[in-house]
């Protein structure tokens, strides 16, 4: 068992914390946090699987660009101590009890399904320039699908929150 | 740089047990903002197992289906966020059952 296994097993133990703690927390803030660091040993385990590339674009998207895109709607509604108590009445450990049980028996059925049929990652990286000659190449039609996908999220982001935008202005003047 | 040989199916269930997080995530909580960030939890589980798919079979397949994943939620985000800001102007808390009724 080499170095790289026992950062695996790790890092997989940071990310399962961390997004435990995530779902658990009454404090917004503090629950983004938690989710950075989910997102950071996720971006570990990528790395040690062979793809360098996904791990970038997983730190620098997603714990960068999106958890601050979070953090700042949380700062603009001004969440304080106030919105964290009312979580907390919200928040009752007798909820967790129907969920959870479900969500177990899904997950041990998973578990016993995959462990039954055992087979090894290959082991050998997949660098960024395959990655960019096959999106470029056969998959040139999706990336154009995300593209039309990423411009209708933000004409319906800009929809939603001018509106938003206008009322605060009326509010203040 | 060397990759190392996991069991894929230790990756398997590790995003299986995250996508189980944030599913109990959005099935528990009522707030609207912690109920986005379970499903982004669920959709990093997700793009998870499509990475440890492609380390796999040794392709590109899988990274570039975790780049389609992550627009997807950077879009999902995007408006999903615009109407917790409605939401809050309108009903001064987060409360997802505030909004269960449709009109207008």
């Amino acid at each position: 068992m080499s170095l790289e296994i026992v950062l695996f097993y790790l890092a997989a133990a940071v990310a399962l914390a961390a997004t435990g703690l995530t779902v658990t927390r009454t404090n917004a803030s503090h629950a983004l946090i938690y989710l950075i660091i989910s997102l950071l040993a996720v971006a570990v385990i990528f790395y040690l699987l062979g793809a360098p590339f996904a791990a970038a674009l997983e730190v620098v998207i997603y714990a960068g660009a999106i958890m601050v895109f979070f953090l700042f709607v949380v700062m603009m509604l001004n969440l304080g101590r106030d919105a964290a108590a009312q979580e907390r009445r919200w928040l009752l450990p007798r909820m967790w009890i129907g969920p959870g049980v479900l969500t177990g028996v899904l997950l041990l059925e998973m578990i016993y399904l995959i462990a039954g049929s055992p087979a090894m990652s290959s082991g050998t990286p997949v660098s960024p320039k395959a990655v960019g000659i096959e999106l470029f190449g056969p998959y040139l039609l999706a990336v154009e699908l995300a593209a039309i996908l990423l411009l209708a999220a933000l004409v319906g982001a800009l929809h939603l929150g001018r509106r938003y935008m206008r009322a605060r202005r009326e509010e203040i003047a | 740089m060397t990759a190392v040989a996991v069991p894929i199916e230790h990756v398997l269930i590790l995003a299986g047990a995250l996508f189980a997080v944030g599913l109990a995530g959005v099935l528990v909580r009522r707030n609207i903002i912690f109920l986005l960030m379970s499903l982004e939890i669920m959709m990093n589980a997700c793009g998870l197992a499509f990475v440890a798919a492609g380390a796999r079979w040794a392709e590109a397949d899988g990274q570039i289906m975790f780049m389609l994943v992550l627009s997807l939620a950077a879009a999902e985000v995007a408006v999903g966020l615009g109407l917790v800001l409605q939401l809050a102007r309108r009903f001064d808390h987060l409360d997802i059952d505030a909004a269960s009724e449709l009109s207008g």
